[in-house]
């Protein structure tokens, strides 16, 4: 089995090292770098990132991987993307303004709502463990998803992505009465809101199973 | 009612897991990595490291530990203790750990909380706030793990720190702290009904009952562990003394129980707060 090649990609938010970490548990060694040199080479790419979107944003374009990282995807190269990398997926968000996305999948970041469906305040940002459940529309197979219907996983977040097509949602999560898309999937671009890196066994089997996806296409 | 997270709190001093009463007095209960990968495995939702000491010379062994953790345990890890400005927060985080919690340098410098969830991200910093019962009814903030008089009102400074950018308070009640006797749930509704960001219920617990009092009655999202933890661990794990560092080991050496605590284990803990209608993370298999 040959060795697999994956890029974090590095511009300054998120915590790489747990990222780096889980993917050494699920066998694959992943480099951590913020030039688009790699990007072409590797087998396939993270993004992570933690905090303000168009922070986010700003930041890939000063370090010149938007194109990269598009054209790699366009290439046919897996993208996984991590919480705020997961929103960077979409074509835009509301977060402080509107800020324009990577475009890679249809739709747009919206902030959680401030109160539950009963009225009550809900706490923001939603920090903590909370089922996925598979898009029963997509009718995949949970071997095909990497995840277990109802699996336990970890949040951190107060914006989530609103996919255009229905279909490209991945999984559902219920915070307190609000239910929202917490993973997205279109062909090989895959987007969780939560840390699978953080989510115990069950988040370092979703890196097996996406690993599994980079070795059949080698 | 929402989800409540448990927390397995581990407080540090040197190389070694300790734990004393009201953030003081010590004891040495043995090695910290034994104790953190038991409590993940048991299903703990997240890990709290504090170090107890919270000195500068004792940093290097708090960041072997943070890195030796984050290798083999993957939920989440706060650390706190003694971090002073950006770049120590900076260095836990880049040793593995999530997030950081701020006390004595956050009250002497609030401008910090601001900086550092700029920087690093809100959800990454943790304000912790030991806070101290007074006569007339309300709590003051304390530092330096309960010995320091601020004069700051502890839900005023709560209220605060969410405004200058927290993404979480540790509410730690230091009269309840490593006592047994439960949570100081006024305080903990207080503090939860003032903010709306997660407040972590932290000391006191001195059974699993106190535990599922605190999730049902007082509004906070997760709730910080210790004591009945660590001496469940002390009887399953029989750790070994491994000699290092300073402090008191008559404890371990002894091989006595606790009176004060009735241990219990993470998972049958979680088991009871279900009971008790609390919703909490409860797998099959860690």
């Amino acid at each position: 089995m040959s060795e697999l090649r994956v890029q974090i990609v590095d511009y300054g938010l998120g915590n790489l090292f747990s990222i780096r970490q889980a993917c050494l548990q699920a066998g694959i060694t992943a480099e951590i770098s913020s030039t688009a040199a790699g990007l072409s080479e590797v087998d396939g790419i993270i993004l992570p990132g933690v905090g303000a979107f168009g922070h986010a944003m700003d930041t890939l374009q000063q370090r010149e991987l938007v194109e990269p990282i598009c054209a790699a995807v366009s290439s046919g190269k897996p993208l996984l993307g991590i919480c705020l990398g997961m929103q960077l997926l979409l074509d835009a968000s509301e977060e402080f303004g509107l800020h324009r996305g990577l475009g890679l999948i249809p739709g747009v970041v919206r902030r959680l709502p401030e109160r539950r469906p009963d009225g009550a305040l809900l706490r923001i940002p939603a920090v903590g463990w909370n089922r996925i459940f598979l898009n029963p529309e997509r009718s995949e197979p949970e071997v095909e998803c990497g995840f277990r219907d109802g699996q336990w996983v970890y949040f951190v977040h107060s914006f989530a992505a609103v996919p255009e097509r229905s279909a490209d949602i991945l999984t559902l999560t219920d915070y307190e009465g609000i239910r929202y898309c917490s993973a997205v999937r279109l062909g090989h671009v895959t987007g969780v809101q939560f840390h699978p890196e953080r989510s115990a066994s069950g988040g370092i089997a979703f890196f097996r199973h996406w690993a599994a996806g980079l070795r059949k296409r080698i | 009612m929402s989800m409540v997270r448990v927390i397995a709190r581990l407080d540090i001093k040197g190389a070694n897991l300790v734990k004393g009463i009201r953030l003081e007095g010590l004891r040495v209960l043995g090695d910290p990595d034994t104790f953190a990968r038991y409590y993940y495995e048991s299903g703990a939702d997240e890990l709290i490291y504090q170090d107890a000491v919270a000195s500068l010379y004792g940093r290097n062994s708090l960041c072997e530990i943070i890195s030796r953790t984050s290798r083999e345990i993957f939920i989440p890890l706060t650390v706190g203790g003694g971090l002073r400005s950006l770049e120590d927060i900076r260095q836990a985080l880049a040793a593995g750990a999530d997030k950081v919690s701020l006390n004595t340098a956050a009250i002497a410098d609030p401008g910090l909380i601001r900086e550092a969830s700029r920087r690093f991200g809100s959800s990454t910093i943790v304000v912790a706030i030991e806070a101290g019962r007074q006569a007339n009814g309300s709590w003051l903030a304390f530092t330096d793990n309960g010995r320091e008089h601020t004069g700051v009102d502890a839900v005023e400074w709560a209220i605060r720190a969410e405004e200058l950018g927290a993404g979480e308070i540790l509410a730690t009640s230091i009269d309840r702290e490593g006592t047994g006797e439960g949570f100081d749930t006024d305080l903990c509704s207080r503090i939860a009904s003032a903010v709306k960001i997660p407040v972590i219920a932290h000391g006191g617990a001195g059974r699993a009952e106190h535990v599922a009092e605190v999730a049902v009655k007082t509004g906070v999202s997760a709730v910080a562990v210790s004591s009945i933890l660590h001496y469940e661990a002390i009887r399953t794990l029989r750790p070994r003394d491994s000699g290092g560092g300073e402090g008191n080991r008559e404890f371990l050496q002894s091989g006595r129980g606790v009176s004060h605590v009735q241990p219990c284990q993470m998972r049958e803990l979680k088991r009871l707060l279900l009971d008790r209608g609390v919703q909490c993370r409860l797998e099959d298999a860690a």
